[in-house]
């Protein structure tokens, strides 16, 4: 399994019956694919739709309809869709369960920075910032480390997406919760060592005697 | 009183150095026909309100592509690498903006608001240089609203007197931008006769539209 797919996995198992979600573009997207069976969970793309799924395979797109990244997708029997106002009008007041984004780095704090590297690259924040501001859960879906180096560090060096902790971080090393102490290392991944998550951590982690290991969704 | 047009007629109403809304999410939703004629024109230093500027050569791409743009205010420009490029190289200067505090700041000058106040932002780079403010023990931003000089939008069908009707995520922006601009010009894919979109399923009235391009009209 590779490590976009492990950490899909585990995000899925986050998701609860009833819930309204935002799947970030990229790698947050994979999680629809592996919800278990009859779990009722609407998903909002923050262009204007709630109830989008994938497109099936052979469906015929329409130009009308796509996610946030332009994308043909589908919609479910029961979908609605509405203005860049009352998309955010959602996101911000509340109404969204959960969110699910991709990081460049997360700190102590649960800070989460993910929209831009200056003097790099400076894609924007997109919906990110209201996504992270509003919803009810934040859960960032990352790899563990960029090319060897940390991620998940003591302070965050890039410009922070919001002040507003995150509450999961899931990799394909570890499940981090964040509490008022600081991240609790509430799981490792399969054939992953406590020692090496830390090894693999700028920030200091809170390490209980037990740490089970990653459940994962079919 | 909505005027109909051909959009070469309504794209020459618009001066070099217009301050423009343009609708579309990632070239859905986006008024092409006013856009692609934008470009034939050769309209020059134009400030664009947009969410992101799409993919080069696709929907308000175009724009960014011909070099027309001198200011873009945006929530996303990472998938168009020119808009990134042309930014880098000092030609357009670019401002981020939420994606939800741009439809909010949009929204206010098109509702007559005189700012709204959002928690988007605090603590980041965003607040630099904005007021905030304290409401019941909680921290907010301060966002002015965001006037145009036209809003070009898209609508799937209008009636011949310009009331509006959308589809799907093709929506976005474009209904509030539509009551913004001093000037409003919307481009239907079709075009029916009054009457045929029912009162309740028109999402902006003709009142605030002032020029109607239309792709094909509709008898009957």
């Amino acid at each position: 399994m590779d490590d976009k797919t492990l950490i899909a996995k585990r995000v899925a198992l986050e998701l609860k019956d009833g819930n309204l979600v935002n799947l970030g573009i990229g790698l947050p997207t994979l999680v629809a694919q592996y919800l278990a069976p009859g779990l009722d969970v609407t998903f909002q793309s923050e262009n204007g739709i709630v109830g989008m799924q994938a497109l099936p395979k052979g469906a015929l797109p329409s130009p009308d309809l796509t996610d946030a990244g332009g994308a043909p997708i589908s919609a479910v029997p029961g979908a609605f869709a509405f203005d860049s106002a009352m998309s955010f009008g959602l996101i911000r007041g509340g109404h969204l369960d959960v969110t699910v984004l991709g990081g460049l780095q997360v700190d102590e704090l649960g800070q989460l920075a993910n929209w831009m590297v200056p003097g790099k690259l400076v894609p924007g924040m997109g919906g990110a910032m209201d996504l992270v501001s509003g919803a009810k859960r934040v859960i960032v879906a990352m790899t563990h480390t960029a090319k060897g180096e940390a991620k998940i560090l003591k302070r965050c060096t890039l410009p922070l997406t919001s002040v507003r902790s995150v509450d999961l971080i899931v990799t394909e090393m570890a499940v981090l919760k964040t509490t008022s102490e600081g991240l609790l290392l509430q799981e490792v991944a399969p054939g992953v060592s406590v020692e090496q998550v830390i090894a693999a951590t700028q920030a200091t982690l809170i390490v209980p005697d037990q740490v089970p290991v990653m459940p994962l969704a079919a | 009183m909505t005027k109909t047009a051909t959009p070469q007629s309504a794209v020459e109403a618009i001066p070099n150095g217009s301050i423009l809304m343009v609708g579309g999410f990632m070239g859905c939703g986006s008024p092409d026909s006013l856009i692609d004629e934008l470009v034939r024109q050769g309209k020059k230093d134009l400030t664009i309100i947009v969410n992101d500027t799409a993919r080069p050569k696709v929907g308000v791409g175009k724009l960014i592509s011909a070099r027309l743009v001198k200011k873009v205010i945006a929530s996303h420009i990472g998938t168009n690498p020119e808009t990134q490029a042309q930014m880098i190289a000092g030609e357009i200067e670019v401002e981020l903006v939420p994606q939800g505090t741009l439809a909010e700041r949009i929204r206010a000058a098109g509702f007559g608001l005189g700012a709204v106040v959002t928690p988007t932002g605090v603590g980041t780079v965003v607040a630099d240089g904005k007021r905030s403010i304290e409401i019941e023990g909680q921290t907010f931003l301060v966002e002015l609203p965001l006037k145009a000089d036209f809003a070009l939008v898209n609508a799937k069908r209008a009636d011949s007197r310009g009331n509006l009707e959308y589809s799907l995520t093709a929506r976005n922006f474009n209904p509030l931008m539509a009551l913004v601009a001093e000037q409003v010009i919307a481009e239907a894919e079709t075009v029916v006769p009054v009457g045929g979109i029912a009162p309740d399923m028109v999402i902006t009235p003709h009142v605030v539209v002032d020029t109607l391009v239309a792709k094909e009209t509709c008898h009957g």
